[in-house]
C-alpha cells in the first residue's frame, strides 16, 4: 500500500488533489457526479466581501491548450457563503476546506479572514491577491511585493488558520514575492494563478472578451508553472500547492517532484468534470508502477 | 448529465454552410427541447455547446452551422466517428407554460429546437403556429418536416424568394394584423437581436439564449448574465428564460 497523504502546514490530506478555485464552484455541480469526499481538500470560488456579478460577456475564449477567462470573480459574497454554501458544501464534503478569499483592499482581506476564521469547516485560508487595489488606483496587489506582504501581515494578524497566499505567475521575480509572503508570516504559497493573456475576433476585428485580457489556464501552462514551482521550492521553506496546467496523474507527480506539497487542478475540470476523481483514484496506481512509496519521498527531488 | 460517447450515424449538409448530424447514443436522460449538449472535438480545448434539435429514443440530431474551427472540424467527421458529449445539458422549454396557441418562432439554425418543441405540442392537442425565418430559399431547410408536423406554418426570407419578405417578425406583424394570431405567448430560438425583436411584438413567452460558454455545466460562471432575478447561468438556470426575466 502506497500512502498518498500529505501535509499542508499541519493540515492532513488524504491525498494532493484539490479541485482549483473557480472551476468547482461550491461543489455543487460535482457532487451530483462522483463523491466528491474522496478528495483531499476543495478551494472553493474566490469569495469577496460584497456580492460580485463580474465582468461583461463574453467572458470566456478558447485557446490552443487551454482557455481564457474573464469571469471577474463572480460570487454571491461573504454572507451568502458562510449562511448558505458552506454549510450546504459541508455537508457532502467533511474535510477541512481551502477558503479562497479576494479583497480590493487591506480591510477587506481582513474582514474576510476573520470571517473565515470562525468557520470550523475552513482547514486552510487562501489569500488571493491577483485583484485590483482600489486605493492604489487598480493596480493589481500580486505584482507589488510590498502590497503582497502588507496583506499577509494583516490576514495573518486575524486568524489562526494556516495562510497560503495564491500567487500570479504576472511578474518579473516569482521566487522574490515568495520570500516576501515567508518574512510576512505566510504559511504557504499557492501558485499559478492565471496568465494575462488575450484574443481577438478577426472578422469582427475585436477582442474576443468584453473585458480585452483575460486569465489563461489549461495544459499550455503547465511548464511555466512547473518552472515556477521548482524557483519558490529553492526559496522558501514553506508549503506549496502547485497548480497550473495539471491534467494528468502524470503531471501530479511532476508537480510534487518540482517541489510541490498538494497540487490543484482548475480548467480540467470544465472540459472533464470526472477528472479530479479520476486522479484520486490513478494516483496510488501510478505510485506503484513508478515505485513510490510515499508523496514525501519524491517531493521536490528532480 | 454523463459523459456520452455517440457515434455520427450521419453528418449531411442541409443547405449553405449549415449541416445536420445524427448522433446515436444513450439519449434517456434528456427529459425536453431546449436541452443540449457541450461536444468535445479533437484538437480543441473547450466543448462546443450546441442544441438538441431533436431527439428520440435511439440518438439526436444536431443542426449546426460553420462559424469557425470547431464546427469546420465537425462537418469533417464522417459517419461511424465518435464524439464525446456532456449530455443533457441547462433546462428545456417550460411546456406547462405554453398557451394552446403560441407562435413558436426560429431564425436560420437556431429554429431546430422549436421543430421538436412543434411536433410534441401538436401531439398533444395543441395548435401553435410556427414561423421560421431564412435569409433566402438556398439557405432554407426543414421547410417539408416542419410541413409534415401538422401545425400552421408561415415561412419568412429576407428576400421573399419565399413566403412573407422579411423577418419573423415582420411575419408576425402580419399574423396578428389578419387575426391570425394575438402575439400572446412566444417560443423563440436564433440569434439575440432576432430574439428581442420578437420580445419587443409580443406579450410573454420563453426565450432560448446562447452565447459563450466554458463548462456547460454550472461550475465556472463563465456565462452568467443579468436577469430581472438576479444573477442566471445561462448553461444551469436556462438557456431558455422567461421573457418577463430577460434584461436585453
Ligand atoms: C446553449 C447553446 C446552444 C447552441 N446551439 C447551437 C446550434 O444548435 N447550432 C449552431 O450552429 N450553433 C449553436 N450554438 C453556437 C455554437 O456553440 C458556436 O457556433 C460554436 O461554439 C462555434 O465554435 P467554432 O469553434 O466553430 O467557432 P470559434 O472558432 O470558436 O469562433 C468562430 C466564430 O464563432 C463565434 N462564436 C464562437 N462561440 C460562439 C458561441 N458560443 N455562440 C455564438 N457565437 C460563437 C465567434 O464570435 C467567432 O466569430 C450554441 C451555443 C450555445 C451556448
Ligand atoms: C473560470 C476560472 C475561474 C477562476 N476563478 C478563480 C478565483 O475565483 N480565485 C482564484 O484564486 N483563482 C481562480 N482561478 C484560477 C485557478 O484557480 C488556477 O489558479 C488557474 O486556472 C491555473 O490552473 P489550471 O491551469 O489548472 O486552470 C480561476 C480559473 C478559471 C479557469
Ligand atoms: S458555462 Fe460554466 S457556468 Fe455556464
Amino acid at each position: 500500500m502506497v500512502d498518498t497523504r500529505v501535509s499542508l502546514a499541519g493540515v492532513v490530506l488524504d491525498n494532493p488533489i484539490i479541485p482549483a478555485s473557480g472551476t468547482f464552484g461550491f461543489g455543487r455541480e460535482f457532487s451530483e457526479l462522483y463523491d466528491i469526499s474522496k478528495l483531499g481538500s476543495i478551494s472553493f470560488k474566490g469569495t469577496t466581501k460584497d456580492p460580485r456579478l463580474g465582468n461583461e460577456q463574453p467572458r470566456i475564449a478558447d485557446c490552443q491548450a487551454g482557455m481564457l477567462n474573464a469571469v471577474g470573480l463572480q460570487n454571491p459574497g461573504i454572507g451568502a457563503v458562510l449562511m448558505e454554501e458552506i454549510p450546504r458544501l459541508e455537508k457532502v464534503f467533511p474535510k477541512p476546506l481551502i477558503a479562497n478569499i479576494s479583497g480590493f483592499s487591506e480591510d477587506e482581506f481582513v474582514a474576510l479572514a476573520e470571517a473565515m476564521d470562525k468557520v470550523q469547516a475552513v482547514g486552510i485560508i487562501e489569500v488571493n491577491v491577483s485583484c485590483p487595489n482600489v486605493h492604489a488606483g487598480g493596480v493589481n496587489f500580486a505584482s507589488d511585493r510590498k502590497e503582497t506582504e502588507k496583506i499577509t501581515r494583516a490576514v495573518k494578524a486575524v486568524t489562526h488558520k494556516p495562510v497560503f497566499v495564491k500567487l500570479s505567475p504576472n511578474v518579473t521575480d516569482i521566487a522574490d514575492m515568495a520570500k516576501g509572503c515567508e518574512a510576512a508570516g505566510a504559511d504557504g504559497i499557492s501558485l499559478i494563478n492565471t496568465l494575462l493573456g488575450m484574443r481577438i475576433d478577426i472578422k469582427r476585428r475585436k477582442p474576443v472578451l468584453a473585458n480585452r485580457y483575460g486569465g489563461y489556464s489549461g495544459p499550455g501552462i503547465f511548464p511555466v508553472a512547473l518552472r515556477m514551482v521548482d524557483q519558490v521550492r529553492h526559496a522558501v521553506d514553506i508549503p506549496i500547492i502547485g497548480m497550473g496546467g495539471i491534467a494528468t496523474v502524470d503531471d501530479v507527480i511532476e508537480m510534487i517532484m518540482a517541489g510541490a506539497s498538494a497540487v490543484q487542478i482548475g480548467a480540467a475540470n470544465l472540459v472533464d468534470p470526472w477528472t479530479c476523481s479520476r486522479l484520486v483514484d490513478e494516483l496510488p496506481e501510478r505510485m506503484e508502477e513508478l515505485g513510490i512509496e510515499s508523496l514525501d519521498e519524491i517531493r521536490g527531488i528532480a | 448529465m454523463k459523459d456520452e460517447l455517440f457515434t455520427i450515424e450521419k453528418n449531411d449538409l442541409l443547405c449553405k454552410g449549415t449541416y445536420l448530424m445524427r448522433l446515436k447514443g444513450d439519449t434517456s436522460r434528456i427529459s425536453g427541447p431546449g436541452q443540449f449538449v457541450n461536444i468535445k472535438i479533437e484538437g480543441l480545448y473547450l466543448r462546443r455547446p450546441m442544441s438538441i434539435a431533436c431527439y428520440d429514443f435511439e440518438g439526436i440530431d444536431i443542426i449546426y452551422k460553420i462559424v469557425g474551427k470547431g464546427t469546420a472540424e465537425m462537418a469533417a467527421m464522417e459517419p461511424g466517428d465518435t464524439l464525446s458529449c456532456l449530455c443533457p445539458l441547462g433546462n428545456g422549454f417550460d411546456l406547462s407554460q405554453i398557451p394552446k396557441h403560441a407562435i413558436l418562432t426560429g431564425g436560420g439554425a437556431g429554429a431546430m429546437p422549436i421543430y421538436q418543441l412543434a411536433k410534441i405540442l401538436t401531439d398533444a392537442g395543441m395548435a401553435p403556429h410556427v414561423v421560421i425565418g431564412f435569409n433566402n430559399e438556398e439557405e432554407m431547410f426543414f421547410a417539408e418536416e416542419f410541413k409534415a408536423v401538422g401545425c400552421d406554418l408561415t415561412i419568412a426570407t429576407m428576400d421573399g424568394s419565399v413566403g412573407v419578405k422579411g423577418t419573423v417578425v415582420d411575419a408576425m406583424k402580419k399574423l396578428k394584423e389578419e387575426g391570425k394570431n394575438d402575439l400572446a405567448y412566444a417560443c423563440v430560438c436564433g440569434p439575440d437581436p432576432m430574439m428581442k425583436a420578437v420580445s419587443e411584438i409580443t406579450a410573454s413567452g420563453q426565450y432560448d439564449l446562447g452565447g459563450r460558454m466554458a463548462c456547460g455545466f454550472g461550475a465556472c460562471m463563465g456565462c452568467t448574465i443579468e436577469t430581472a432575478k438576479g444573477p442566471a447561468r445561462v448553461c444551469k438556470e436556462g438557456p431558455i428564460f422567461r421573457q418577463e426575466d430577460i434584461i436585453w
